[in-house]
This record gives C-alpha cells, sequence and structure tokens, in this order.
C-alpha cells in the first residue's frame, strides 16, 4: 500500500509492538499510541485499552489514581512515554530545556518504573528531541523501544543502548544519524520500517478511526479528512 | 475561613458569591479539566480580582490554571503538569515561568493522590514506590527517600472547587465515575461546589445514585451555575467546546491576546454566559 498518512504507519509499528500484550494504558495527549492499541484491538478482541482521558465510558471510577494503583499492581503491561527531551540512556525529560518550560512530568515517574513494557515515542525526530543527556530527568527506566517519526530503535538491555532496528519511508540510514543527537547500535538487519498492509490500513480507517475521533477529535480531523 | 464550620451547608446566590468565599493565599484544589472544574466560579475568582492564590493540581492543571496565571491571580503551583491537551501548552503558565514570576512545585501524578491520600486519612505522609529514578526526588526537599519508597507530605488544600452534575437539599453533590474529586473533597478543609441541577430530597436515599455522591460533611458552600464547566464538559450533559478551547490556546499565545480573551468572555458579564 502506498496511499497511508505517516499517523498510520506509526500506528502500525505500535500495534506490532504490543505483540503478547493484555493491557495496554495511554495518557494524556497520545492519539498515535491509542490508535495503535485500538489496532492491537482490531486483531485481538482480548487485548485490553484503557484510555486515561477517555470521554465517554471512561473505565476508570476513580481518576488517574486508580489508574497508578492498577500499574503499581502489575495490571498494566503497557505504557507510553514521550518528553522534550529523550537520551541515549532512555532517560525522559517533561520540565524544562534550554530556557523553556515544558508541561511537567504527569505520571512519567512513576509508570517508567513500575510498567514491565515502556514505548517511548515522539513524532519529532531531531537533535533538539533526541539528546545526549535530559536536562531534567522526569523519568528513567528500562523502555521496550523508541518510535519516532523517522525510525524505530530497540533497546539492548545489557548495553544500555539504542540499536536502530528501521527507517520508514522517506528517511536514510544516514538521514537518522545527522539527527539523532545520542550515539546508538545499528542492527545488521536495518531496512525499511514495514509499511502498513492493506488489512491493517483498512482496520485503522474503519475500526480505529472512530475511537480515536470520540476522543482526539482535533487529530483525527487532521489525518482523516480527505479519507 | 469565613465564618463557615464543616457541619452547615450554604446554598450562595451563584458562582461570585461562591468565589467570594474563598480567600487570596488560599491553597486551592483544582482538578484536570476533563473531571469536573467549576469554571464559571474561576471567571469569577478573575473578576473579584483574587491574588496569590496556590494551585494544586489534582493530579495536572489546565485551562483553569491558565485563565488564573495569566490574570495574575496566583502566585504558586504545585502540580505534575498544566497543559491545555489537544490544544497543546498552557501559554500563560509556560510563559509566567519562563520569565520566572511563578513558583512551580513539580510533581508526579501519583504523589500527588498520595499526598491527598495521606490528608484524608490524617496521616503526616504516604510512601510511595517506582520514582526513586526521577530529578523530582532530588528537586523536592519535602520528600523523603527511604530505601525503595518516597515519603510523600500529606497535603490538606484550604478549598476544594469543582462542579457537579447535581446537589440536593440536603447539601450533597452527585459527581458520578468522578469519584477522585471525593478524595480532595475529603482532604480540604472546605470544599466548594458549583452545579448544574438541583434535586429534591436527598440523593443518599437512592442506591444507585448513593455511590456517586459526595456527602454534605464535606460540603461547605454550593451555587447553582447551569452549564458551569463550559468551556469543558460534563459527561452525559454536554461535551467540551474543543473549538473554544483551542481559540483561547491561540489568543492566550501573547499577553495582549489574552487580554483581548478576558475582556470579551470573563470580564463583560453580558459576553462571559456560554453559548446555550
Amino acid at each position: 500500500m502506498d496511499s497511508y498518512a505517516p499517523e498510520e504507519l506509526l500506528a502500525c509499528v505500535i500495534a506490532r509492538l504490543l505483540d503478547g500484550a493484555r493491557h495496554a494504558a495511554v495518557g494524556a495527549s497520545s492519539p498515535i499510541p491509542a490508535a495503535g492499541c485500538f489496532l492491537r484491538k482490531s486483531v485481538d478482541p482480548a487485548f485490553r485499552v484503557s484510555l486515561q482521558q477517555r470521554r465517554e465510558s471512561n473505565p476508570f471510577t476513580e481518576g488517574s489514581r486508580e489508574l497508578f494503583d492498577l500499574a503499581g499492581q502489575g495490571r498494566i503491561d503497557v505504557f507510553f512515554l514521550g518528553g522534550a527531551q529523550i537520551d541515549g540512556e532512555g532517560a525522559i525529560n517533561l520540565v524544562r530545556a534550554e530556557g523553556r518550560r515544558f508541561p511537567g512530568s504527569f505520571g512519567s515517574a512513576y509508570m517508567y518504573g513500575v510498567v514491565p513494557r515502556t514505548i517511548l515515542f515522539r513524532e519529532e525526530h531531531s537533535r533538539r528531541t533526541l539528546v545526549p543527556k535530559v536536562e531534567f530527568v522526569s523519568a528513567r527506566g528500562t523502555p521496550a523501544a523508541l518510535l519516532t517519526g523517522k525510525a524505530l530503535f530497540s533497546w539492548q538491555a545489557d548495553k544500555r543502548r539504542f540499536r536502530l532496528e528501521s527507517v520508514h519511508r522517506g528517511h536514510t540510514v544516514q538521514d537518522i544519524g545527522e539527527n539523532t543527537g545520542f550515539n546508538y547500535d545499528v542492527s545488521p538487519a536495518c531496512a525499511e520500517t514495514l509499511r502498513p498492509s492493506a488489512d491493517e490500513l483498512q482496520a485503522i480507517r474503519n475500526k480505529v478511526r472512530p475511537e480515536i475521533a470520540a476522543n482526539y477529535p482535533e487529530f483525527a480531523a487532521r489525518v482523516w479528512s480527505g479519507k | 475561613m469565613n465564618g463557615l464550620t464543616s457541619n452547615e451547608v450554604g446554598f450562595f446566590k451563584n458562582a461570585e458569591d461562591l468565589a467570594s468565599r474563598i480567600p487570596d493565599g488560599a491553597l486551592l484544589a483544582l482538578p484536570p479539566d476533563y473531571s469536573l472544574v467549576a469554571m464559571e466560579v474561576v471567571r469569577a475568582l478573575i473578576r473579584r480580582k483574587a491574588r496569590n492564590l496556590r494551585l494544586v493540581g489534582v493530579p495536572i492543571l489546565g485551562l483553569p490554571a491558565d485563565l488564573l496565571i495569566g490574570a495574575g491571580c496566583v502566585a504558586e503551583v504545585e502540580t505534575s503538569a498544566v497543559s491545555l491537551g489537544e490544544a497543546g501548552l498552557a501559554p500563560r503558565f509556560t510563559d509566567a515561568v519562563e520569565r520566572k514570576s511563578l513558583l512551580v512545585r513539580d510533581a508526579t501524578c501519583p504523589a500527588i493522590h498520595c499526598a491527598l491520600q495521606a490528608a484524608e486519612k490524617g496521616v503526616p505522609f504516604m510512601p510511595l514506590a517506582g520514582i526513586g529514578g526521577s530529578d523530582l526526588v532530588k528537586e523536592r526537599k519535602d520528600w523523603k527517600a527511604q530505601g525503595n519508597v518516597v515519603l510523600i507530605p500529606a497535603i490538606r488544600p484550604d478549598v476544594a472547587l469543582f462542579h457537579a452534575r447535581w446537589a440536593d437539599e440536603a447539601g450533597n453533590v452527585w459527581v458520578g465515575r468522578r469519584r477522585e474529586l471525593a478524595t480532595v473533597a475529603h482532604a480540604s478543609r472546605l470544599s466548594l461546589v458549583s452545579f448544574e441541577e438541583k434535586k429534591p430530597g436527598d440523593m443518599l436515599d437512592d442506591e444507585l445514585l448513593a455511590p456517586g455522591v459526595i456527602s454534605s460533611i464535606y460540603v461547605s458552600g454550593l451555587a447553582h451555575a447551569p452549564r458551569g464547566a463550559w468551556p469543558l464538559g460534563m459527561p452525559g450533559l454536554y461535551g467540551a467546546d474543543d473549538l473554544h478551547v483551542s481559540q483561547y490556546a491561540r489568543a492566550a499565545r501573547t499577553h495582549e491576546g489574552f487580554l483581548k480573551y478576558l475582556d470579551e468572555w470573563i470580564l463583560t458579564p453580558r459576553k462571559s454566559s456560554s453559548p446555550a
């Protein structure tokens, strides 16, 4: 399939990273991770997705306190974290950098430590966002992967270092090198990120889109307005 | 505070009257934008030129905090984040912090919940695991790392302010599934609540309504404010006005744009009420 939005590719990559998971929670302002989760659910109906800020039919009856208590008990397998800065050690910064203020750490300080599979996600892939060392550590942990708008990295726990696994269409391995501020390894099998299949795209547009539109209306209007 | 004791529930005339019960300098707990914010009372606080408020985000803050900060009502905030969600960064918060005119005590969501749970239990602190790797623990001198846990001191807000679907004649309020508001009501000295509609009788007599009720034990003041959460939502009754929030986010990128917004939507009474 050639005709897909970059956001649709990212949702597909996330869905593939969820293989074997039972329960993912999605925090504030994360439409692409949410789309990836609903895509996963379209092939595995038993997979549970808890959107913390779901507008209707919110799964929590004690607000975000319940989300963190669930995580603390090990009832959440997967969570997504981003950052104004992400460094080569997997630390994230949501507070301040280069004199600028960002929203704050949210629940990251806790979730990164207690949820077994944390997927780092940041669309912007630049030396500004992917830095050698964050200015402030909002949270530190063991990531499962780092997905950006340009590439997918895995995490090598033994070396505590990222490894480039695949590069999205339109970008090159050299591109990634020029736009990444930290050092990383490159997988010998590094290739283009697998494009969305026809089945995946159909599921995204038929099953995932209504869920996303109900909770992230601006995002849905931007990505799917012409489709 | 203002002669109110926790055994009297005052029905006040309107949001202005309720806002007048929140003294300057109060430690004021607010819910996040998705969880029943008393926006009409927040606008009334701006109109009465409240000063030196210390906001507590339970556990994060959004539009009401950005408005209060921009209007000069706030001296400091303790929160896990300030954000307008899909509409992006909270512009007046960001500007105030970058100009160093606002003190921020950065936290993380479960730490705020722990601090309020400690207050509702009347204990001095509550332990929290999992956050040891964060610089927050270094920065927060009042948090004590001990082994695998960090001891988070209780937060006892002066006032919890939120919006409810119903209030009844007994002074109870119904918040439905937003039961985390009960924790902040329990933890705070006073809870001031605006509401959509008044119900006759006592909701605690109704087995189906009772689980979503916060008892009048905790409620000190009530005011009728229909569509009082606008432009945020009241699930089941009206949704968030996303367009308005994104218009605000754009306007408030500059101080001048923010003042124009205040003038148009908050300070001029004729225009300040929400669209029907």
